[in-house]
């Protein structure tokens, strides 16, 4: 278990290193180059957050509470303040534990999210993790509109060695869903995940098409827990906000997964996220392997994210 | 709503300013807060903004404000005129090799930017110019990827290469070139797999491809709705590949795409194409102007104004004409074919209400308010009166609907809606008669819009 935990730090830190570079370089550059707590001080703060795809709502609201403390304290120095700024951040992106119950549950989880943002991936990632928990799963392929997306999932499926239950191209999503619930019942199986094709959330019959298939679940297997997750690309920038809104209106979002992040996104999506939605990202893609989908840390994300220690790989990072 | 409009912000930030003739360093650096942030929500990478707004900002104090618009707009009119300036004001097409000889095309980005798709739809739009495609299958490692690109290819019946999964894709892109010289295909369009730009041994297959076979256009395909990272991988796909144009995708959402200027502003390379929907036909041109407008999300107010400007100044009397019948509530379906035909000089009536401030944000609020196949069907229903009827519609009787329903091809019900909600505003016209503003009035209240309109 421990080794497992260190490698998915590592993993993660791998991950996040460009991450971690891009925001700490900058609030690095700040901290040092500013002796004391100004409106310019605060001026480069906000910048720095928002080039980290933070978001100006979010940032906004993270450096209002930041100068609260600040005079509430007494602090003096940048360096406190930065102390204060990512126990502000680690304390807004705190999961709540129970928020993984439903690994342990039996549970329908369906996943969805805008085109190219990885759900296919996603669901083979999360099948074969819970497969290795020892869970009975059952994936069912519903994206019948995007060309071979039921292959690319049976592949996944195949690599994490659960079945998978599909659908002709064109088939109505919807009747897969429908058999998929029926057969999870019928096996006995503990978790039932659902690939969905990729919509724009602002295309209304792909929405409604989507609603529907919530609906289903939620009349053909009432017992079950019920997990909404919506991906979101770790790259996307503040358009990610308005996704998970608009899917949430159509099925009750109950986690996100936040991919890519093994690039040089910078993640603060996720804050905004967080901040505005107060939806929480459950898991985290930071590599290609079935292994790189993990739980996500608050505690870690941050301390990743804001790791300030000079690093070599920085130098040899640098292209 | 998912960004506060620019215009309204900026009419806040004006509401005090209105008649000023000349833009003083004061108004300038509020407006321009304003569009920086605007440009920051729509994702415009930072440095970008910052030296943007540092250029307007010179150019723009001192600047006269023009007549009939106040400070505000003046500033957002120069904003605008610098931001199509710097996407460049013109469209741009795939440089193809002469002759007969073949345009080999290699598609690079990220994982899930789309590049598969755009491949095929870039298939379909050069076949329809007489070009001969053949789509290659690089990607030897996402599952399905191969399968995913046949099936695109047979349906725009357009031939696709593969050679599996056990090849190089350097080995595969040299042989489907000589397949391609064989069979008379002029155009081969490389389908590589998402990348990330710094992972080093992928970009080095990239760089493989190119010293293996002569690749004449390498097209970055990126996602619009990337943030402010969109910098950094276009950068990195430019310096390690040499990219000649980009391609955008998912536009079809409600970004305000951004991310098209930031690549714009660091590579300097052009947007050629954007994809605009699921079917292997949404590809389009780049319009530069048109998406300078969407970065800024405003409603072009201006462009509308010049546009309403042409547009009466071409029929001005009719015009006059029109807007004195409406006042008088003559308004009948002569001038409704009449007002239907500018508003479709105008580019039609959702270009318009899209340049509406405050209009422009939500694509699918749009598509509700305005259904453009009920206004065909009005002006079937119209075209199919005779004379005598559009100009009076009280003959109108029982046997003449029943005709006009069966000539519109449309049931009798929608005819006899269509013409209740046609006399209803032709009543509303009359009683803002002698209030309705000349010629801009004229489309208030038409049927077939469920919304009012805000002239």
């Amino acid at each position: 278990m421990s080794e497992e935990k260190k490698g998915f730090f590592a993993r993660l830190k791998a991950g996040l290193t460009k991450t971690r570079e891009n925001i700490v370089r900058g609030i690095d550059s700040v901290f040092s180059g500013f002796s004391t707590i100004d409106e310019d001080f605060y001026e480069e703060l906000e910048e720095i957050l928002i080039m980290g795809d933070i978001g100006i709502n979010a940032t906004t609201e993270i450096i209002e509470r930041l100068k609260e403390q600040v005079k509430e304290q007494h602090l003096k120095e940048t360096s406190e303040c930065r102390q204060l700024l990512i126990d502000g951040i680690r304390e807004q992106m705190k999961v709540d534990e129970t928020a993984y119950d439903f690994e342990k549950e039996q549970s329908v989880i369906m996943v969805i999210g805008v085109n190219g943002v990885g759900k296919t991936t996603s669901v083979g990632k999360l099948a074969g993790k819970l497969k290795g928990e020892g869970r009975k799963v059952l994936i069912a392929a519903a994206d019948t509109f995007r060309a071979a997306a039921g292959d690319q999932l049976a592949e996944w499926a195949r690599r994490a060695d659960v079945p998978m239950i599909g659908g002709a191209e064109g088939a109505d999503p919807a009747s897969v869903v429908y058999d998929a619930v029926s057969a999870a019942k019928a096996r006995g199986v503990d978790v039932l995940l659902i690939d969905t094709a990729g919509r724009l959330h602002n295309k209304k019959n792909l929405m409604e098409e989507l609603r529907k298939m919530n609906r289903i679940i939620d009349r053909e297997f009432p017992d079950a827990h019920r997990e909404n997750l919506i991906v979101l690309d770790g790259t996307t920038g503040q358009n990610a906000l308005v996704q998970a809104r608009e899917f949430g209106e159509v099925a009750d979002l109950t986690g996100i997964v936040l991919t890519k992040m093994d690039g040089t996104a910078k993640g603060g999506i996720a804050v905004a996220i967080q901040s505005e939605l107060k939806i929480p990202v459950k898991y985290i893609g930071v590599g290609e392997t079935i292994e790189d989908l993990q739980k996500f840390n608050s505690d870690e994300f941050v301390n990743a994210l804001f790791d300030v220690r000079p690093e070599t790989e920085n130098e040899s990072r640098e292209i | 709503m998912a960004f506060e409009s620019l215009t309204d912000k900026l009419q806040n930030v004006f509401k005090n300013l209105r008649s000023k003739g000349r833009l003083t360093e004061e108004d300038v650096k509020a407006a321009l807060k304003e569009v920086k942030m605007a440009l920051l929500e729509a994702d415009v990478n930072f440095k970008v903004v910052k030296q943007f707004v540092k250029a307007v900002e010179e150019r723009a104090i001192g600047q006269d404000v023009m007549n009939g618009l106040n400070p505000g707009q003046m500033v957002i009119k120069i904003v605008n005129e610098e931001l199509i300036a710097l996407m460049g004001s013109e469209t741009t097409e795939i440089a193809m090799q002469p002759g007969k000889a073949i345009t080999v095309i290699m598609m690079v980005g990220l994982q899930g930017a789309g590049k598969t798709t755009a491949t095929a739809k870039i298939a379909g739009k050069l076949k329809t110019r007489g070009k001969k495609s053949l789509l290659v299958a690089c990607d030897i490692y996402r599952p399905a990827a191969i399968e995913q690109l046949q099936i695109n290819g047979q349906k725009q019946e357009v031939d696709v290469f593969s050679m599996g999964t056990d090849h190089q894709p350097a080995e595969i892109a040299k042989e489907a070139i000589a397949y391609a010289e064989k069979n008379g295909h002029n155009v081969v369009i490389l389908d590589t797999a998402g990348r990330l730009h710094v992972d080093e041994d992928m970009m080095a297959e990239l760089q493989e491809i190119q010293s293996t076979v002569t690749v004449h256009q390498t097209l970055l395909v990126v996602d619009a709705m990337t943030g402010q990272d969109a910098v950094n991988v276009a950068k990195e796909f430019d310096e390690k590949v040499g990219i000649d144009g980009v391609i955008l995708t998912k536009l079809d959402g409600d970004t305000r795409g951004g991310a098209a200027l930031s690549i714009k502003a660091v590579t300097g390379k052009p947007i050629l194409y954007v994809g605009m929907g699921e079917k292997l036909s949404d590809m389009e041109q780049f319009y530069p102007d048109r998406m300078a407008n969407r970065i800024l999300g405003m409603g072009d107010v201006l462009s509308l104004i010049e546009k309403a400007q042409e547009s009466i100044d071409i029929d001005e009397d009719k015009g006059r004409e029109m807007a004195g019948r409406m006042k008088k509530g003559k308004f009948d379906f002569e001038d409704y074919l009449e007002s239907m035909k500018q508003m479709r000089n105008m580019g039609g009536l959702s270009s318009i209400l899209g340049m509406l401030p405050g209009m422009g944000i939500k694509g699918a609020d749009l598509e509700s308010m305005i259904d453009e196949e009920q206004l065909k069907h009005m002006e079937a229903i119209v075209l199919s009166m005779t004379k005598a009827e559009r100009r009076n519609p009280k003959l109108l009787n029982p046997q003449r609907k029943h005709r006009i329903a069966k000539g519109a091809g449309v049931d009798i019900a929608v005819v006899n809606r269509f013409i209740k909600q046609f006399e209803q505003s032709q009543k509303m016209m009359k009683q803002f008669g002698g209030g309705a503003k000349r010629g801009r009035g004229m489309f208030g209240g038409f049927p077939g819009m469920k919304g009012g309109f805000p002239f």
